[in-house]
């Protein structure tokens, strides 16, 4: 389930998993585990799935130009068409755009995203693709994996793993979009703010 | 969030800037659909939507339906001469056939003016007005304004002016209902016996003289003129018309050179528009059709993609 | 029989004035009139019905000489019997009704036909209006002499212009001879053909074809002008606009005598309603509703005199009827039950015409349109009509509680002030509380 959007109202920050640091390490390591799982990076594209998964792929994008030198393609995926639980919602998500301008036939594609949970955003994610094409292979790459998966889903690069329980949130934030770099988990405070 | 506050896309006039922002940020979104090699996303899987046309219409019809199938809805369409309308059942009794058989949504356009207020208060089901009487054609609205906020990168400001017969055009006042929401200066022009009144209380100013309305124009848009006109009394001939009004090369190099040519179709070539301005490098008139495929699948994403109250 | 209606606020329209009093009636006329009727008349024997007006105006019983009663051929819309009701709910004792039924009133025997069907089931007076031309088509002269003498109260062809301008001048003079009036519904038919609303700012924004105001003014000066021709009786149905309103006055000031109407919706309700409902089909009406600025006209006209007449143009119709796209849609409001309580609140509670005007346009002046010599006047010798209304109560219109048979008022839902608490037909009461007591 994609992550909710909750209220600033009723939520506090916990704890910080990750700070700056660990979250440049982090990707620094994945880009490197997928050169190296894919021994190379030929036919190899980057996918982001909206919205944090995009400024993560473009910063292993640019990682991996600093190894190998080469300029891996890369994608935009928004998945709202796709959710599998928009007719229970009663406020619709915005659909932002899908820019994927190469073909995917034969490719390896590289699904970035930042947090792994139940596994029905890489489902809808996958049902994307497909209807873009025909990839020859599809590997997920996350920044934080944080159990609880409803389907069966794995990640083949992993970030960091961090148990949780479900009252609990956790918000990747990144300085494209929130001016910092950091994992934190936040908690549905004593105000009992509600999820939407 | 930002959604659509109401149950039905009745008219332009009712909405706010918001609510058609959000449906034009979302036609954005969903354009690419229709380059892809399989046009297809789940969205919409095992909605209905059903296509009512009490008045003879190919383009819109069929444009519905596809921005319908590209979303995976089921369609089917009734069209006036095959319905039951003509052996004289009520639009009311057909209204509510639809909505036994469990339609979602329903797209209707009609001859009387009101007639989709009319039905949206006899089913639960959501009601698109794809043309009602002289009264609007919102969804043309929206196309237009897509088309030229892609083009100009913004609405407010533009100055447009809006061809022909005004009086019986309900896409003119869908554009000017929009276009003025949006901060757009709207004028039109035609002959005296083709503009209607009350303009001037809504700001758009009306010209007889096409020369003195078109210098300055960043979209100049042409409306179809009915041979029926003529018949009216309302002028004297077709051929009277289009040596005083067709938008031509000439009077087109009068607009901005950086003008927009559009058009809502079907065209009448040589009588309010020349095949040389209609076919040229200005005009969009091709692309509005695209973007009226994008702007429907918006419109019924937005509309049916949620929870039904 | 003998009525006695004690410790009211009396209006009498003649004067004008206000009085606290009683009103004792006899045998269907006004015996006596003032703070001691009882002891002023001579006392006969007879049972007294007493009924306590103590803090209620008490009027000349209400006439709307413009009512469309449906019988016979439209008997699904109304029956004289329910639109009786409904006028008697509505605290009205006299009606004139209009001849486009099916028969048509256009002869002796459907006149004979009205006035028996109302004499055996209406519990009010109902007075037939007779057509000008045979069979509404505009062609003839209808048999005028004849019914006269059948009971013919005055002639219209109401719901169409007499369209032909040698027919009118012809008709003019000729119920001239019985001193009749023609009753016009002024409209020029190709400027008003297919017209839905009125022709203007909001006809174009709601996609409608509208009626411009010259259709209605130019066909009152072509009838104002004959008129000043034949010396005949002219009365201006439901005029709508100022242009109208122009058109009367001008002919006024060349001496032609003429009178009209206004209906409560042309005070009140302007053309933007018929979008502003969303396309209410209880919105359409012909004359149609008009721009603010005739309906203020309309409102000054009836506080100056200009407009004499308050009538409804109570126009039934049914469910399906109505219930249509707007184009489909059948013209007209009900408004029997609504005219009073609508004048009262917006009219007068709002402080834009006085009560005594008021209440003038809707007894004496009908009364004299008519030549009604004994009803619209408190005074003795008078007919027993009267009317009891609680000017101050406040109530909701709900139209499902209507006696009328039909249901089309814009009106249902209103908060209004003002309701008639009694209506005295003869010296019987006939309506009390608003339940119908015959």
């Amino acid at each position: 389930m994609p992550e909710a959007e909750v209220s600033k109202l009723g939520v506090e920050v916990k704890a910080t998993i990750m700070d700056r640091e660990a979250v440049r390490r982090a990707l620094f390591r994945i880009a490197h585990e997928i050169i190296e799982h894919n021994q190379g990076v030929d036919n190899l594209a980057l996918v982001g799935i909206r919205r944090r998964g995009v400024p993560l792929a473009a910063r292993l994008k640019e990682i991996i130009k600093e190894i190998e030198g080469r300029d891996v393609p890369m994608g935009i995926l928004d998945i709202t068409l796709y959710r599998d639980d928009l007719s229970s919602r009663l406020e619709q998500p915005l659909v932002r755009s899908t820019a994927v301008p190469f073909t995917l036939d034969e490719i390896k594609v590289i699904l970035v995203d930042d947090v792994l949970y139940t596994g029905r955003t890489i489902r809808a994610a996958l049902d994307a693709l497909m209807d873009l094409g025909r990839p020859q292979s599809i590997q997920l790459a996350v920044l934080v994996d944080r159990g609880h998966r409803e389907l069966p889903i794995r990640a083949d690069y992993v970030g960091k793993n961090v148990p949780t329980s479900r009252r609990e949130v956790v918000a990747v934030r990144l300085d494209e979009f929130d001016g910092e770099d950091a994992v934190v988990i936040e908690e549905y405070g004593v105000l009992g703010g509600e999820v939407s | 969030m930002a959604s659509i506050k109401r149950k039905d896309i009745l008219s332009l006039r009712e909405m706010d800037l918001a609510e058609m922002e959000l449906i034009l940020d979302t036609a954005e979104s969903l354009r690419e659909i229709i380059d892809r090699p399989i046009k297809k996303v789940p969205t919409l899987r095992g909605k209905s939507i059903i296509t009512f046309f009490h008045e003879a219409s190919t383009r819109t019809r069929t444009s519905f339906e596809m921005a319908a199938k590209y979303m995976s809805a089921d369609t089917a369409s009734i069209a006036a001469s095959t319905s039951a309308l003509v052996k004289g059942e009520s639009l009311k009794d057909t209204a509510l056939t639809l909505q036994a058989m469990g339609a979602d949504c329903i797209v209707m356009r009609h001859g009387v003016s009101g007639s989709c207020h009319f039905l949206s208060r006899l089913v639960d089901a959501k009601v698109i007005n794809a043309g009602d009487g002289t009264h609007e054609h919102p969804t043309q609205g929206l196309l237009d304004m897509y088309t030229i906020r892609k083009h100009k990168g913004h609405l407010d400001g533009l100055k447009i002016v809006i061809v022909g017969d005004v009086l019986h055009s309900r896409v003119a006042r869908s554009d000017i209902w929009g276009l003025t929401k949006a901060g757009a200066e709207v004028s039109i022009a035609g002959p005296a016996t083709l503009l209607p009144e009350g303009m001037r209380e809504v700001g758009v100013k009306s010209h007889i003289h096409l020369e003195e309305a078109l210098p300055g124009a960043d979209v100049v848009y042409v409306l179809r003129l009915q041979r029926e006109r003529q018949s009216k009394g309302l002028l004297p001939s077709l051929r009277e018309y289009a040596r005083l009004y067709c938008v031509n090369a000439r009077r087109l190099s009068l607009a901005k050179p950086d003008a927009l040519l559009m058009h809502p179709g079907p065209m009448n070539r040589g009588v309010e528009i020349s095949s040389e301005v209609a076919d040229g490098a200005q005009s969009l008139i091709v692309e509005q059709v695209t973007s009226g495929v994008a702007v429907r699948m918006a419109i019924l994403y937005l509309l049916l993609g949620g929870a039904s109250e | 029989m003998t009525l006695l209606v004690k410790n009211g606020w009396l209006l009498d329209p003649a004067s004008g004035q206000i009085t606290q009093g009683d009103v004792l009636c006899r045998d269907g006329s006004i015996v006596a009139i003032g703070p001691d009727a009882a002891a002023t008349a001579p006392d006969c024997g007879a049972p007294v019905e007493v009924l306590d007006a103590a803090g209620m105006l008490v009027t000349p019983g209400l006439i709307d000489m413009h009512v469309h009663l449906r019988e016979p051929g439209f008997e699904y819309k109304e029956e004289i019997a329910t639109g009786a009701r409904a006028a008697a709910i509505g605290g009205f004792t006299t009606i004139a009704c209009m001849p486009n039924t099916s028969p048509v009133l256009d002869n002796a025997a459907m006149i004979a036909f009205v006035r028996d069907r109302a004499a055996q089931q209406a519990i009010v007076n109902v007075l037939p209006i007779g057509s000008v031309t045979k069979n509404l088509a505009g062609n003839e002269m209808a048999e005028i002499g004849d019914m006269v003498q059948a009971g013919a109260i005055g002639f219209s062809d109401d719901g169409k212009p007499v369209w032909n301008g040698e027919i009118m001048r012809n008709a003019l003079l000729y119920a001239s001879m019985y001193d009749r009036p023609i009753l016009t519904h002024s409209e020029e038919p190709y400027l008003a053909e297919d017209g839905q609303m009125h022709l203007g700012a909001w006809s174009g924004v709601f996609g409608l074809r509208g009626i411009p105001a010259a259709a209605e003014a130019a066909m009152i000066a072509r009838d104002c002008m004959l008129a000043e021709l034949t010396k005949g009786k002219l009365h201006i149905c439901h005029v709508s606009t100022e242009l109208s309103l122009s058109a009367i006055n001008w002919a006024r000031s060349r001496g032609v005598e003429v009178t009209c109407e206004v209906t409560p919706h042309h005070l009140v309700l302007t053309d933007k309603l018929v979008g502003d409902s969303g396309y209410d089909t209880n919105t359409k009406v012909n004359p149609p509703l008009r721009a603010t600025t005739d309906v203020a006209a309309m409102v000054e006209g009836l506080r100056c005199g200009a407009i004499e007449v308050i009538a409804s143009d109570h126009a039934p119709h049914s469910f399906d009827d109505k219930d249509v796209e707007y184009n489909y849609a059948a013209n007209g409001i009900i408004g029997l039950e609504t005219t009073l309580p609508i004048i009262l609140t917006h009219l007068v509670h709002a402080g834009k015409v006085d009560l005594a005007t008021v209440i003038r346009a809707m007894t004496l002046a009908p009364a004299k349109v008519l030549g009604l010599e004994r009803k619209g006047r408190l005074a003795p010798g008078m007919d027993a009509d009267l009317t009891v209304i609680d000017l101050d109560a406040t109530w909701r219109i709900d139209s499902a509680k209507f006696a009328s048979k039909s249901r089309n008022t814009p009106f249902a839902g209103w908060e209004v002030q003002g309701l008639a608490v009694a209506t005295v037909v003869a010296g019987r009461v006939i309506q009390r509380a608003g339940q119908i007591c015959v």
